[in-house]
């Protein structure tokens, strides 16, 4: 259809153009099938793992032998000595998702509602704050959290995750809620107020709901924060019950011999929720994080 | 045209993006009265009891822990300590520079019109919606001298029997260290440049067009000025990210052959919780204040100066 209408129009196309632009054309497919390889081959790798036997792992086959949803069924039923807990731990990873999301945005929220709408007098204070810890490695913070999670009788607590995780998630917060914030007219506030309203109705009647698409763009980053962690997952919960799925998985790791099919089942279930809430919010994410500067 | 530029750019984000001088906010009209101000430090005080508790407390008793110079003599004296620094380095400036590259040019790449980009762009984006730890492990016996999906496919193939990626040489194990890393965070950075891309008006590439500045030339006088400073913030960003980067190491080599491909964020948690050694981990850690320290301060500087064109 557009070569018609490029016939049809008056102007003459130069033939070296047409040329360089199929050319460029043909190099941009080619790219794109290189992109493509580059990003399924890791993902490739795990589906057919997972669909594979335990004997058939032990091979040279590039495609699985006889494919079969064996291993998820063992995982879905836990079927399996080394997965006998894995719902129950499924479990504490949503809880310590969900908690994180509802304290990322409640904590985060309250704070930039004070510093940005209510310009309480040093609230630079708590964004600088805010933004230093932003740009510290949480990795880096493990040791001494480690230790002062014992002083505060939190060891082997999921809190104590939820914690962390908090920790790392709100300064994101602060800074998305504090530019998008700025969009919203204060006069807004202002009526509000003469017509006597409370700091605390002004923020659930008008301040939350005008942040809504900035509360979903940072309650979904706040999840795949936590899902992402493993470090402080890992050093502060250590028994079966309290595991979440990432240290369970990890275990399996440093098995003898390691039932990789089960494995890479086990982190495909594991991956599901993530990727599909990512994709559920998609746009509303992408635009949270440029908004406000980044965080992986 | 420029509509269409608009619509695809979801939120605020064109206004964000572009240096538009916005009048200063008020404060509540008459600032705060009475109660008012007593719920104003109400609403500080959750965020406050976290940094307070979580952050300022974990700094403090970590620069407590590390305060003996003798464990630094210690860490210097030691082999692999001194490998993990020459790792930490090679794996920030090829790892973060070139993701960042990449990012680039593949922000350029999915500028282009036509329904299989967008469509390739969808998928592209999912190493950065999958987990950490699923991608990793993958990664890890992917690269399995003996099983792993490389290899069988290079002998199948080819009949080429192919190295034993991560266990044999510290420098094939430290590439796929770095590869792997580049797969999981290069989706991420490229999404971010291709905002900054978009939101580029169309009028400048069209005056561009006038003054015949295409292709090549069209990048260098037009797209990378207006984007030079997202990218330095980005880059900079990125390499305390990449700094603090525990996953990648941990489970794609581990750390081996041989304790030879640990970077710092790896070798301190393994001197404080495998070597029992808390105090020589944290001075591990901490002896990358003198690179974190003038990131952390240029950066700061970047953000508050380019808050409204980030």
């Amino acid at each position: 259809m557009s070569a018609v209408l490029m016939d049809a129009q008056p102007v003459r196309r130069h033939p070296r153009y047409r040329l360089r632009r199929n050319l460029s054309e043909a190099a941009a497919l080619a790219l794109g099938v290189v992109v493509l390889i580059w990003t399924l081959t890791p993902i490739y790798n795990i589906v057919i793992v997972a669909l594979e036997s335990h004997g058939d792992v032990f091979t040279n086959n590039i495609w699985p032998a006889s494919p079969s949803l064996e291993s998820f069924w063992i995982v879905v039923t836990e079927g399996y000595w080394y997965l006998e807990h894995f719902w129950h731990q499924f479990g504490n990873s949503l809880y310590i998702g969900v908690a994180t999301v509802f304290l990322t945005l409640l904590i985060g929220s309250l704070a930039s509602f004070s510093i940005g709408r209510m310009r309480i007098r040093h609230g630079w204070l708590v964004s600088n704050a805010a933004l230093l810890t932003y740009v510290i490695p949480a990795s880096f913070l493990a040791i001494p959290f480690y230790r002062i999670m014992h002083i505060y009788g939190l060891s082997n607590n999921l809190w104590a995750v939820i914690a962390a995780e908090v920790t790392f998630a709100t300064p994101y917060a602060i800074f998305i809620f504090q530019q998008y914030g700025v969009s919203i007219p204060i006069e807004l506030d202002e009526a509000a107020r003469i017509d006597g309203a409370s700091p605390v109705q002004v923020y659930l009647r008008i301040y939350l709901p005008l942040m809504a698409p900035a509360l979903v763009a940072v309650g979904t980053y706040a999840l795949l924060l936590a899902w992402n962690e493993y470090l402080y997952q890992f050093l502060l919960l250590s028994s079966k019950r309290s595991m979440t799925v990432p240290v369970a998985l990890a275990q399996f790791l440093n098995s003898d011999e390691a039932p990789w099919n089960y494995m890479m089942a086990t982190a495909i279930v594991y991956a599901l929720p993530p990727i599909a809430i990512y994709y559920a919010f998609r746009r509303r994410m992408t635009a949270g994080l440029t908004m406000g500067g980044v965080k992986g | 045209m420029t509509e269409a530029l608009v619509l695809r750019v979801p939120g605020a984000l064109p206004a964000r993006l572009l240096p538009v001088s916005k009048p200063r906010r008020r404060a509540w009209r008459g600032g705060l009265q009475g109660s008012e101000f007593t719920w104003a430090v109400a609403f500080v005080i959750p965020y406050a009891a976290v940094f307070l508790a979580f952050v300022a407390y974990p700094v403090v008793y970590g620069l407590w822990l590390g305060r003996d110079p003798k464990l630094y003599a210690e860490l210097l004296a030691d082999p692999i300590y001194q490998r993990t620094v020459v790792n930490t380095v090679l794996y920030l400036v090829i790892g973060v520079n070139l993701k960042m590259f990449g990012a680039l040019l593949l922000s350029g790449f999915f500028m282009r019109r036509g329904w299989w980009v967008k469509v390739l762009l969808l998928i592209f984006v999912l190493p950065w919606a999958m987990p950490a730890l699923p991608a990793f492990i993958s990664f890890h016996w992917m690269l399995n001298g003996q099983w792993g999906l490389i290899n069988n496919f290079l002998w199948d193939v080819f009949g080429v029997d192919g190295p034993g990626w991560l266990e044999t040489s510290r420098w094939l194990a430290l590439g796929s260290v770095i590869v792997s890393h580049i797969w999981k965070w290069m989706p991420f950075w490229t999404v971010i440049l291709l905002a900054g891309r978009m939101s580029i008006p169309q009028e400048l590439y069209e005056a561009a067009e006038m003054d015949g500045a295409t292709g090549t030339r069209r990048f260098i006088h037009v797209t990378f000025p207006l984007l030079a400073n997202l990218y330095l913030v980005c880059t900079l960003l990125s390499t305390l990210f990449t700094l603090g980067d525990f996953n990648s190491v941990y489970f794609v080599s581990g750390g081996g052959p041989a304790l030879s491909t640990h970077v710092l964020a790896t070798l301190g948690i393994r001197d404080a919780f495998e070597v029992a050694r808390p105090d020589l981990g944290v001075a591990a850690v901490m002896s990358a204040l003198p690179l974190m320290i003038p990131l952390v301060i240029l950066l700061m500087r970047k953000l508050r100066t380019t808050e409204v064109q980030l």
